[in-house]
């Protein structure tokens, strides 16, 4: 049993700030956490783990310092971790990440066979929940979005039922495996990791693979050439004005309270009031 | 789990990380525990960065630290409601490498002192609370942490895990602290372009200023208050001793509103985005307050022990300093083949004692007795000198020496002439 988890190392975005002059966004000093999506991909393949033994990778494409993202999947019981690094991938899309993160996994299966591959629904960055689908489109592989439950994974017959949440309901699901699950968020809750997982991560020598070494000849297909959605700019809605104001209510009555209201109404919208006044005859 | 070491280090702050990389240095095997989620995540302090301290033990920081800005200039202002008498002292020669103060960011900073205590050899494991330390007899073999299989055994134990440091109370080595030896502190960062503040300042780019302030800001407490320009933050915060909030039922965050407004404040953090803030016990309580810092297997290091030094806002230097005299005394006596005893460890306290640690404590040690006792320097003075301040500048055709016959009068009513000569003592024993 050998899953494959791939998470992402993203800027905390309850914490990014906006420009109060020119409402950009500031990235500097944002701490960066995992995806948090991805914990219940990786907490979902560390459960089977648990009941049927085998082995956790996690794989990660992103700059040198993901590798803090992966050390913390090692100390939650992942048994080994990748990070995919190479300045080739900088300003990867969905499209060229999806290649690189198959292509990788391909690698991995070269050294060890791969029985179900697990991602987070979507990144809170990115938001677009289509890594994952396309890694599974590359690799020709059933993909099972929004999966909420395992219900049965049957190796013998290389089997899987899962739950999947849809819209108005939930699908039984049944497929083959190898398969790619992205998992839904609440559906289960990462395991607090024993002292032996942390020495183990704080120690443990990290694999970082270049592209060459991630099976990736085509230069082409990565990075900004091999990316066709271009982000242009990147910035923050201006906040809505936030102006309240207290109506106080007469003899606590709720006819004087809506009159009060409509005359406060149509002082900042005269034309309203003449439209009512109109249509009313 | 099986696997022992020389020492533990309990913290990942200014204390346990100067320990730490110390430790590691010297070439023993040490575990660092830390219970935040990253060195520096749990960790406040204004702060201020006193090169001296970490020059000692990482001579070349200036190279990769992450640093916000030297400091070039010291205000120190006494407040009352509507105006501020103060001293600044702006010098060239703090503007001349290298750069004897810097305002830092301490989730920043903190993970950098960390990575080098890694780096020399240590090993660091974050999201683990230590629960307690594990004894035989008296002596110190261990700890205990929330994490399944969580005994872990060491030669010794450096408690440098902050000011409200739950082991030691729990093994018994010192009392809880009490409310009277700690202080409040409560702080915001406020977000500006760094344009604006080098205009607000006067300063330029990567220069900074430091405004420390005492007054009726503090509401009749002991406290003072503080404002630091980051690169693109200011920070500013208040703090009153614990036992005058419980008295006086003021809370933190009601002074710091009234300290944004006073008007002398209100227009330096003008425009600014608050994103940030914390609050923090200091331990103030001075020399006399310094708890048994070592016995058999243990030592306590950085605000764990008091060491604090309260009228000049210094700590974190006094945390690095312990952690390293601390580091220092079990590398000394692990490679004199000495086993950690505490008639050995004696030596941490001689160590200190022979410092400025302990000279600078033993020097202040009456002050927060005598500031507990005197309110009269937070309330009193600041407002009898802001007047008198006024009264001299104001220009409204009163005589010279009238006037200072007034202001005399006005110390006087308010005193006494026994009262103000009492107050001067007081003063000087409090310094002296």
């Amino acid at each position: 049993m050998h899953s494959v988890v791939c998470i992402k190392q993203v800027p905390d975005s309850a914490q990014i700030r906006v420009h109060p002059v020119t409402n950009t966004i500031m990235r500097q000093g944002v701490p960066a956490i995992i995806n948090p999506y991805d914990l219940f991909a990786l907490e979902e393949a560390l459960r089977l783990k648990d009941k049927f033994g085998g082995t956790v990778t996690v794989v990660t494409m992103g700059p040198p310092m993901a590798e803090a993202a992966l050390r913390k999947c090692l100390s939650y019981g992942a048994d080994d971790a990748i990070l995919v690094s190479d300045r080739a991938f900088a300003g990867s899309d969905t499209l060229a990440t999806s290649y690189a993160l198959a292509t990788t996994i391909q690698k991995i299966m070269g050294n060890m066979p791969v029985d179900l591959i697990f991602t987070g629904k979507q990144t809170i960055d990115g938001d677009t929940a289509q890594v994952g689908p396309g890694i599974a489109k590359r690799l020709d592989y059933q993909l099972l979005t929004y999966v909420s439950k395992i219900v049965d994974l049957d190796l013998e017959k290389k089997e899987i039922t899962v739950e999947r949440r849809a819209e108005g309901g939930v699908q039984l699901l049944k497929t083959a495996t190898p398969c790619l699950i992205t998992m839904l968020e609440g559906t289960n809750e990462m395991r607090f990791g024993d002292l032996d997982d942390l020495f183990r991560a704080a120690r443990y020598d990290l694999k970082v693979w270049n592209r060459e070494a991630a099976g990736i000849d085509d230069a082409e297909m990565i990075g900004l050439k091999g990316s066709p959605t271009v982000v242009s700019k990147v910035f923050a809605p201006r906040p809505r004005s936030q102006r309240a104001e207290m109506v106080e209510t007469v003899d606590n009555d709720p006819k004087n309270l809506a009159v009060t209201l409509l005359a406060k109404v149509f002082t900042q919208h005269p034309k309203l009031e003449k439209e009512i006044a109109k249509r009313a005859g | 789990m099986a696997e022992k070491f020389d020492v533990i280090v309990v913290g990942a702050g200014m204390a346990g990380n100067a320990a730490a990389y110390t430790l590691a240095k010297g070439g023993l095997k040490v575990l660092q525990i830390e219970r935040g989620e990253t060195p520096g995540s749990k960790n406040v302090q204004g702060a201020i960065l006193y090169s001296d301290a970490i020059e000692k033990i990482i001579p070349d920081f200036r190279d990769d630290a992450p640093l916000e800005r030297h400091l070039i200039e010291q205000r120190v202002w006494v407040l009352d409601d509507s105006s501020y008498v103060g001293t600044h002292y702006r010098s060239e020669d703090f503007n001349k490498p290298p750069y004897n103060r810097y305002t830092i960011i301490r989730a920043h900073f903190d993970q950098w002192f960390n990575k080098k205590a890694r780096e020399a050899g240590a090993l660091t494991i974050c999201e683990t609370t230590v629960t307690e330390l594990l004894l035989d007899g008296k002596k110190v073999v261990g700890v205990m942490t929330d994490r399944k299989g969580g005994e872990i055994y060491a030669d010794a134990v450096i408690l440098a895990d902050g000011v409200n440091s739950r082991l030691a109370t729990k093994a018994g080595f010192h009392p809880e602290i009490k409310p009277k030896d700690v202080a409040l502190a409560v702080k915001e960062i406020h977000f500006l372009p760094q344009e604006t503040i080098e205009a607000r300042f006067n300063i330029g780019e990567e220069e900074g200023v430091v405004i420390e302030m005492a007054g009726t800001i503090s509401d009749g407490m002991m406290g003072t208050a503080f404002l630091y320009t980051n690169k693109e933050s200011i920070t500013l915060g208040i703090g009153c001793m614990l036992s005058d909030f419980k008295k006086q039922k003021t809370t933190p965050y009601e002074l710091l509103d009234k300290m944004k407004q006073h008007p002398s404040i209100a227009p330096l953090i003008e425009g600014g985005e608050m994103k940030e803030y914390a609050a923090h016990l200091i331990p103030e309580g001075g020399y006399n307050a310094v708890p048994q810092v070592y016995g058999d297997g243990w030592l306590i290091a950085g605000d764990a022990g008091m060491f604090v030094n309260g009228i000049h806002r210094e700590g974190s230097n006094l945390a690095m300093t312990t952690g390293m005299l601390a580091a220092q005394t079990l590398v000394e006596l692990k490679q004199a083949g000495k086993a950690f005893t505490a008639p050995n460890l004696a030596q941490y306290k001689a160590k200190l004692d022979d410092s400025f640690v302990m000279k600078d404590l033993k020097k202040y040690r009456r002050m927060p007795d005598i500031f507990h006792k005197n309110k009269q320097f937070f309330t009193t003075y600041p407002e009898l000198i802001s007047k008198a301040a006024q009264k001299l500048i104001r220009v409204d055709g009163v005589d010279k020496k009238t006037k200072e016959k007034e202001i005399k009068q006005s110390f006087v009513a308010s005193r006494s002439v026994f009262g103000l000569i009492g107050d001067a003592f007081r003063f000087w024993r409090a310094m002296e």
